[in-house]
């Protein structure tokens, strides 16, 4: 249906010439298949879907190829003549739908002029088609959300409405941006579900973009990988994942982590304990609407309780809004909490000042985006030794020779310290801040999600560097991510987190494959495996579930949550209607 | 919603206490002395004296202005000294005239402003793009009465195309109300060209490109309605700013409205005039900013007032 021939793009960079990002693509799309592009960041991906509908940047250009779709070059037709397919035949959603949709016009407006400006329908048919699709994408409570504006909607529920927008035509072609990217990965499975059915509904041709090589088995048929602009693999799904050919895809292939894979990490429980924390809680003041009106508060994390002891990782996961990273920021003191923490014997709560100053040495921490974590105006250097300038530890000479150390120790050259961020790589710059956090030499770190920015090449070699400082310094961690895989390969013990609360911990063996609280399984059932032959049916996750609304009146008490030992060391919330936790039976893999 | 309103009408009352009291004590400062401008130069001390008496001007600066205020609550802005008759009906004549001009004035800026502004965006980088900024700076750092008396001068005098001032129907508002529009157009342009080429970038613009909308459509319906959003709050600041200018402007061009009673009364040290002038205006410039905030309020869903 369509073909894209040796297709090349270049971006100019004014006078000092163009860099080619794309070179020499060449696929094509069949009716009711399904095509991915994987590729990691800078590869080219997005640039080539772009190309097919017409929406480059002005600073591209076209040097060669040609996009083929019904015996008409699309790259010879004007704007015009583009804008006439684009939504009717050929249909793009993109990354983020947070910030795709127009937010001054409400939801039923925008489905409605893509309708009336393609001429299929007019007043109320249009309104009724709305609907229609609406109701195809799985959207509850239709009419409300109608006349919805788009932040009175989810992130996945707008991801929904994208769809519905980009199908109402029924195109022939649907180019997926990393559709599910930034999507809870519950929410990612009921999304490409969805997608699924409406392909097999409508036999339109799937054209997805991800980097997430679990999706690509899920969804595809045919598979390009890209690196770099270049086309290093193109071939069926079953034969990539069973038989790469290029050295580039085996590799990525390799580094992709895969849940049931990792190696099992020795327990630390005899270990002494460094951080117990105690019937934690973190309420935010909600401001009043007027005087009169009752206050109330978000119950960010309530009552959680774990141990994490020396030379142990502890992770803490869970999807976004459940309050993992409110606790890691809790821990540090940076947020007003109750409860109970103790770092290496000594209560941290209520501490102030030097007290506090003291302390903090202890307990460091890392944060999820390493281009936003590190001052742009400062050098490696300053940045790393900053620390030991704060607590006096080091005079100019002495910090130096620290830094020089610390960079060797995180793998970068020496010379680095007189660069600044901008001139480092992702992977580098996560190198940077791990530097900077065992510049004090902590007992504990705070990973919050600190490879979710990151490639999936370069994920695995931060991993390895975290996992030998933690053998060579007795270091220990408490790992907040939202990535199961990623969690199993450098955890030893796991948390699950929901609604603010711990509904399981054990150990990794324990937790991630013999799951046994409701939330855990519905979560580990999400989780895509590149696997090809292990197709997963997120048939009974399309169902979207409410979530508890976290705002409650001042001074609620949330009812403790009791916890059943399932196994030594494996803990269960009990919830309400769960039959007896200790004979639930094991989950099929 | 009620709430929020009432809170800012408090705010207003705390505002326009403060502007009174302001005014009338830079007045009190002054050395101008209106009991002899009124006594004239020949009369006697006791005459003056005697005058001074009459008028209150003996009393202490807080009385004085004590007395202002509990007249103010009742709406009596009290008498001119200079033409006798009661400073609310000489300014009830003439605000009507300066209405007109105000909001034809902003209503030219914002016409020539905005289009201005969209053209800018659009061709962005262009010598065209270039040339509109420079002239939206030329526009804003333009003393108003000189390029009032220039406008006059070529307009109505040199090509007689409009009558040379005063005041009657709408020939006489159009050569006024367009020169004040292009001087403080400027300010607009600028703001709605970033706002535009802020929105342009935005992901959404490129989700509605992806529907297939035509280029007019997408600028029209989705690109300008949202940069138009920071535009609002500035025509609250441009009534303050309008005002101030019209007590020149108005002199110039001949028009019957308060600027020109304004100039009149400081020439004359007339102080209830000044003072109920003063007063209006801080009225109309924390009425114009309210009214603008609460207008972004329902133009952007967005905005939640409760926890504003």
């Amino acid at each position: 249906m369509l073909s894209v021939e040796r297709l090349s793009i270049d971006i100019s960079h004014g006078r000092d010439g163009a860099q080619r990002v794309v070179d020499d693509l060449s696929f094509q799309l069949h009716a009711g298949r399904t095509l991915c592009i994987a590729g990691e960041s800078g590869s080219g991906k997005s640039l080539s879907s772009l190309a097919i509908m017409g929406l480059l940047p002005k600073v591209a250009t076209l040097p060669s190829g040609a996009i083929l779709y019904d015996d008409r070059d699309l790259l010879s037709l004007s704007d015009r003549q583009m804008s006439r397919l684009r939504g009717r035949e050929i249909a793009m959603i993109f990354q983020e739908p947070m910030t795709s949709l127009n937010p001054l016009m409400r939801v039923g407006q925008q489905l409605e002029e893509t309708i009336r400006r393609h001429r299929l329908d007019e007043g109320n048919g249009a309104r009724r088609r709305a609907r229609e699709v609406l109701d195809a994408v799985r959207v509850p409570h239709v009419e409300k959300r109608l006349r919805q504006y788009p932040h009175e909607l989810s992130g996945g529920m707008r991801q929904r409405v994208m769809i519905a927008m980009a199908m109402v035509c029924r195109p022939r072609i649907l180019i997926a941006d990393e559709p599910t990217t930034a999507l809870d990965v519950t929410i990612q499975a009921q999304i490409l579900e969805l997608m699924r059915e409406l392909q097999q509904a409508f036999g339109t041709a799937l054209l997805m973009i991800t980097h997430d090589m679990g999706v690509v088995a899920e969804m595809a048929d045919d598979v390009v990988v890209m690196n770099r602009g270049v086309v290093e693999e193109r071939a069926s799904a079953r034969v990539l994942f069973s038989a790469p050919r290029s050295a580039y895809t085996r590799k990525l292939l390799a580094a992709v982590p895969r849940l049931g894979t990792a190696p099992v990490l020795p327990p630390r429980t005899s270990q002494p304990r460094v951080l117990e924390v105690n019937g934690l809680s973190v309420r935010f003041p909600v401001k009043r609407v007027s005087p009169f009106a009752p206050a109330t508060e978000v119950c960010a994390v309530e009552n959680v309780s774990f141990e994490v002891r020396a030379g142990e990782t502890l992770g803490l996961v869970g999807e976004s809004g459940c309050g993992k990273s409110t606790t890691g920021k809790a821990l540090l003191n940076m947020l007003d909490h109750s409860g109970s923490v103790r770092l290496n014997g000594r209560e941290l709560s209520g501490l102030k000042g030097s007290a506090l100053k003291a302390v903090r040495r202890e307990i460091q921490m890392i944060f999820q985006d390493p281009f936003a974590a590190l001052n742009p105006r400062k050098t490696i250097g300053e940045l790393i030794a900053e620390p030991l300038l704060v607590h006096d530890l080091a005079d100019g000479a002495g910090r130096r020779r620290r830094v020089g150390e610390l960079l060797e120790q995180v793998g970068l050259p020496a010379d680095a310290a007189a660069r600044y961020p901008h001139q480092f790589s992702g992977g580098q710059r996560q190198r940077i801040c791990i530097a900077r956090a065992l510049a004090l030499e902590p007992s504990v770190i705070i990973a919050d999600e600190p490879v979710s920015a990151l490639d999936v090449s370069v994920q695995a070699q931060v991993l390895e560097l975290m996992k030998s400082l933690q053998e060579r310094l007795g270091l220990s961690y408490l790992f907040i991510s939202h990535d199961m895989a990623v969690v199993e390969q450098v955890c030893h013990r796991v948390a699950v987190m929901y609604c603010g609360q711990i509904v399981e911990i054990g150990n990794c063996q324990q937790v991630l494959h013999d799951p046994r609280h409701p939330y855990t399984r519905r979560l580990l059932s999400a989780v895509p495996m590149p696997d090809i032959d292990h197709k997963r049916d997120f048939k009974a996750l399309l169902q979207a579930s409410e979530v508890p609304d976290p705002i409650k009146p001042r001074g609620y008490r949330a009812p403790r949550l009791e916890y059943l030992e399932a196994q030594t060391g494996h803990f269960v919330a009990r919830t309400a209607d769960a039959e007896d936790s200790s004979v639930a039976e094991p989950m099929p893999v | 919603m009620a709430w929020y309103v009432a809170k800012r009408l408090f705010s207003a009352a705390l505002i326009l206490l403060g502007v009174t009291f302001i005014t009338y004590l830079l007045l009190f400062l002054i050395p101008a002395d209106p009991a002899r401008q009124i006594a004239g130069r020949s009369a006697t001390a006791e005459v003056v004296a005697n005058i001074r008496h009459q008028l209150g001007l003996d009393l202490p600066f807080y009385e004085q202005y004590l007395r202002y205020l509990g007249n103010l609550l009742q709406g009596d802005l009290g008498r001119s000294y200079v033409q006798r008759s009661p400073v609310s009906d000489l300014m009830a004549a003439r605000i009507g005239p300066s209405l007109q001009l105000m909001a034809a004035g902003i209503g030219f800026e914002l016409l020539i402003g905005i289009t201005l502004g969209i053209v800018a965006a659009i061709k962005r980088n262009s010598a065209l793009d270039r040339l509109l900024m420079a002239f939206s700076f030329v526009g804003v750092s333009s003393p108003h009465f000189i390029a009032a008396m220039l406008a006059l001068y070529f307009f109505a005098v040199k090509l007689d195309w409009f009558p040379l001032g005063g005041y009657g129907g709408i020939e006489h508002l159009l050569l006024p109300a367009i020169t004040l529009g292009i001087l403080g157009s400027g300010w607009y342009s600028r703001m709605v060209r970033s706002s535009m080429i802020d929105v342009l970038h935005q992901d959404f613009i490129r989700t509605a490109r992806a529907k297939g909308l035509t280029r007019i459509r997408v600028l029209l319906r989705h690109v300008l309605p949202n940069a138009i959003v920071p535009v609002i709050p500035m025509i609250g600041i441009d009534i303050g700013i309008f005002m101030s200018g019209l007590v020149v402007v108005e002199s110039v061009f001949g028009w019957p409205g308060i600027g020109q009673l304004a100039w009149q009364a400081i020439q004359q040290v007339d102080i209830p005039i000044i003072v109920g002038v003063t007063t209006l205006s801080a009225i109309a410039i924390v009425l114009g900013n309210l009214v603008a905030d609460l207008a972004v309020l329902f133009v952007d869903p967005r905005i939640d007032v409760r926890h504003a």
